[in-house]
């Protein structure tokens, strides 16, 4: 690369500790301009609290900030902005009830006298912004009417009301079509031409090879080098990411399965779903597979006493039993991770121990009093065994990394020894390398003869882990597959309500 | 290792940073006024803080359980009244269970609305706030209530007898928190308020009853306020109808002063012991140097106010932060 470019931004040595944990160590980062900088790491890597340091979120506790060779003090995300430095967020945070234009110029609309808004001007100026990006609505669109993609092209535009140096893209994809990316990568081209710096960050290896010049990564919060995009492929960028490689083949099912642990008979509840049959064995995963809302996360709740069914009946080792709670659920020997980790599955304020220990802390006792030893006793060993990577049992959960929270989840329900396992979405929002240990670890389970049920909305997991896939579509089981039989097509078709069997 | 040091003391202040203002309040409080350590005043202080005290350790287990209870001020009025009023009827060993018993009926009351119906905590404490003053005058007929023969009850000693030269007060608050304190700290109820005020959601899903649970936190507390209506009761021998008047308030300050968040699933009895005595001593403090007893009301709030902020302070790590 040649040096007599000024890089449009450069980060220099970030040091960020939080209590207990270096979430930065010395992290550098250099965008030159024009250029498109994918970062990459796993969660918890450190690239959100970088991004927070660069937005003036976070202070550093070391290291410097440069736009264009100035050193800088970022103390807002509004100063970055005004810096040209703009963030294009994940998460939405738009206002549904303003319309478009008040939403990108939100703390800074245009003024007339007396501080009156100047609608024209803003209206107008909105519009220049919306051409250019090509999208279907206009300035007086109310947001709350924008369907996720155009939101999320709001937030684009939002960042384009000033001459940006540098635009920091965080999982701009997530929720867009095929068509809509193919927009939001020509914005980003344009940008690029532009001389704009970009940072892109994303999970997804196919666009990062496809729009990024060069990637670098980060792990466990400090810098791991820099690659070339064209001169790397995903098994060097994935090994500096985790560290080592990734074993992703299915491993076939070399154990017996036993008898039928759970089973519903047309099982209805409301709208919701409707005869619903199914059985899963001792020693088997079976997949639920189908779109969001396809019903298959409502089945997980009536069956672990959340919800009552309208009808039909669930059987566990062939004797109806019918929940009013979890609390009877759990002692049928029921156990569900929720799909919902931070909002169901976890107290994040709470330590990691208590969190384990949550549904049987009544039974941990010595006396009246909860028995300090039984409880470290388990948390000890399910860290152990599921590789939790922790400090220490009194850490607050809500601190760990995405994967080791799930396995906190995990450890949870394991140290209840349940006979039936549910996992609903178990590798949601987790990194790659915490993905195929969850994986083996759900396979592990049934080869130890727990049955265990899986529901995914992710077709290679659903595929990698389970030897009976039982397809969903509004309510409805359209058909089951064994492992052997499934193919791609066939699953895509049966979610969206087509019996494969049928058609041909 | 400097850096390491540095963190150690801002993780301390973080962690014990109520502790350390109180004791930094104590010295600056002495060096005005050295009547102020005065084991007199001390224990001064404490006794006239224990009846609040007392209602705020109750209160503390329904703040962690993630609810708000406003009714305490005005329960207490009506325990005081009612346990007065009985005394000349039916005699002070039958008066002081049926007061309880009434109280506890209050309580449950209160903890089926929030608990098992999932009802507000603030509108539903907020009504009973008013529906027992309502009840309270309806028992009394408005008037004064008031023992006859003063000088020959043995009910006196929970206000104003000692034992072993510590007054009583002082005796009941110390042993009602060092009880719901191993409770709260030692035992699977106690821990599953913990649960339930961090995240009710997740707490259901692991098999926690929710309405069990914040119901009898309610149930604690009301216990805590026939305590301290007893305590009342036993100190002057005759009350008026709103002698709890405003108390909630109080109690919710010495709490959030404790560093409990209203949030839910935080704080410690311990804490709020702290809190209750932060709020004695400045209130006292105040008096010592001179100033007349409404400053308190402002000094109270101002307080309160400082302590919150310096709370999420110390959590996001600067004192303004654009996030909260």
């Amino acid at each position: 690369m040649s040096t007599s470019v000024t890089p449009v931004l450069r980060l220099d040595g970030i040091v960020k500790t939080f209590p207990g944990v270096k979430a930065l160590d010395g992290v550098s980062l250099t965008v030159m301009p024009g250029e498109v900088h994918a970062l990459m790491g796993e969660n918890g890597a450190g690239k959100s609290t970088l991004m927070k340091v660069l937005g003036g979120i976070f202070a550093p506790n070391e290291g410097q900030i440069f736009i264009a060779d100035e050193p800088v003090q970022m103390t807002s995300p509004l100063q970055a902005k005004s810096k040209g430095v703009v963030f294009i967020h994940q998460e939405l945070s738009l206002a549904d009830e303003l319309s478009v234009a008040e939403n990108i110029f939100l703390g800074e609309l245009p003024r007339k006298s007396l501080g009156r808004v100047d609608w024209l001007t803003l209206y107008d100026r909105t519009d220049r912004i919306l051409k250019t990006l090509n999208v279907g609505f206009n300035a007086r669109t109310r947001v709350g009417d924008l369907s996720i993609a155009n939101q999320q092209m709001v937030e684009i535009a939002r960042a384009l009301t000033v001459d940006p140096i540098a635009v920091i893209f965080d999982e701009p994809t997530a929720s867009l079509t095929d068509a809509e990316k193919s927009v939001l990568f020509d914005v980003i081209a344009d940008l690029k031409g532009r001389g704009v710096g970009i940072i892109y960050i994303s999970h997804r290896m196919e666009e990062i090879f496809k729009i990024t010049d060069r990637i670098s990564v980060l792990r466990d919060g400090q810098y791991r080098g820099t690659l070339d995009t064209a001169h790397t492929n995903e098994d060097e960028v994935t090994q500096l990411m985790i560290g080592r490689s990734l074993d992703l083949s299915r491993k076939a099912s070399s154990h017996e399965v036993g008898e039928i642990a759970l089973e519903a008979r047309n099982l209805s509840c409301g709208s919701l779903y409707q005869d619903v049959s199914f059985t899963v064995r001792r020693g088997e995963v079976v997949g639920f597979y189908g779109l969001v809302g396809a019903g298959r996360t409502e089945i997980a709740e009536t069956i672990f006493g959340l919800r009552e069914p309208s009808g039909g009946e669930i059987l566990l080792d062939g004797q109806t039993v019918q929940f009013r709670s979890p609390i009877d659920a759990i002692a049928r020997g029921i156990s569900l991770v929720p799909e919902d980790r931070k909002g169901q599955g976890l107290v994040l304020g709470m330590n990691c121990r208590d969190n384990m220990t949550l549904p049987q802390v009544g039974d941990l006792v010595a006396g009246p009093f909860v028995s300090d030893g039984a409880e470290i006793a388990i948390f000890d060993q399910y860290r152990d065994k599921l590789d939790i990577r922790t400090p220490g049992w009194r850490q607050t959960v809500g601190n760990l990394s995405g994967g080791n929270q799930q396995k906190i989840v995990i450890g949870k329900w394991l140290s209840m020894h349940p006979s039936v396992l549910i996992v609903d979405e178990p590798t949601r929002g987790i990194d790659v390398g915490s993905k195929a240990e969850i994986h083996n670890l759900i396979r592990d389970l049934a080869a130890q003869g727990y049955a265990v049920v899986v529901i995914s909305s992710e077709m290679p997991e659903v595929l990698h882990v389970s030897d009976r896939i039982v397809a969903m579509y509004q309510g409805r089981i359209i058909c089951d597959f064994t492992a052997e039989t499934v193919t791609e097509d066939n699953l895509i078709q049966a979610i969206s309500g087509i019996d494969p069997r049928k058609v041909a | 290792m400097a850096g390491l040091t540095k963190q150690g003391v801002a993780g301390f202040l973080a962690k014990q940073g109520i502790l350390v203002a109180f004791v930094v309040f104590m010295i600056v409080f002495t060096l005005a006024n050295p009547r102020f350590i005065d084991i007199d005043n001390i224990s001064g202080v404490v006794r006239s803080s224990a009846i609040l005290g007392v209602m705020a350790l109750g209160v503390t287990f329904v703040v962690i359980g993630g609810n708000l209870d406003l009714s305490v001020g005005s329960m207490m009025s009506f325990s005081t009244i009612v346990v007065l009023d009985l005394h000349d009827k039916i005699g002070p060993a039958l008066a002081i269970p049926a007061m309880f018993a009434l109280t506890l009926c209050l309580g449950a009351f209160i903890g089926i609305l929030v608990g098992y119906l999932k009802l507000n905590s603030l509108i539903v404490t907020l009504g009973m706030l008013s529906a027992i003053h309502g009840l309270t005058l309806t028992w009394s007929g408005g008037k004064n209530m008031d023992i006859a023969d003063k000088e020959g009850t043995w009910f006196a000693v929970f206000g104003q007898g000692s034992i072993l030269g510590i007054p009583t007060p002082i005796l009941l608050f110390a042993l009602v928190a060092a009880v719901l304190g191993i409770v709260l700290s030692k035992t699977p109820f106690g821990r599953k308020i913990y649960a339930v005020g961090g995240n009710g959601t997740a707490a259901t899903f692991s098999g926690v009853p929710r309405a069990r649970v914040v119901f009898l936190t309610y149930l604690v507390s009301s216990l805590c306020v026939a305590i301290a209506g007893l305590m009342q009761a036993s100190r002057s021998l005759g009350s008026q109808n709103t002698v709890g008047q405003g108390m909630e308030l109080e109690v919710l300050a010495a709490v959030i002063l404790g560093g409990a968040s209203l949030l839910g699933g935080s704080g410690t009895i311990f804490k709020t012991v702290i809190g209750v005595l932060i709020l004695g001593f400045i209130q006292n403090g105040l008096l010592l140097v001179g100033l007349p007893f409404y400053v308190q009301y402002v000094v109270t709030w101002v307080i309160i106010i400082l302590a919150v902020w310096l709370d999420i302070a110390a959590k996001r790590g600067r004192l303004l932060s654009p996030i909260a």
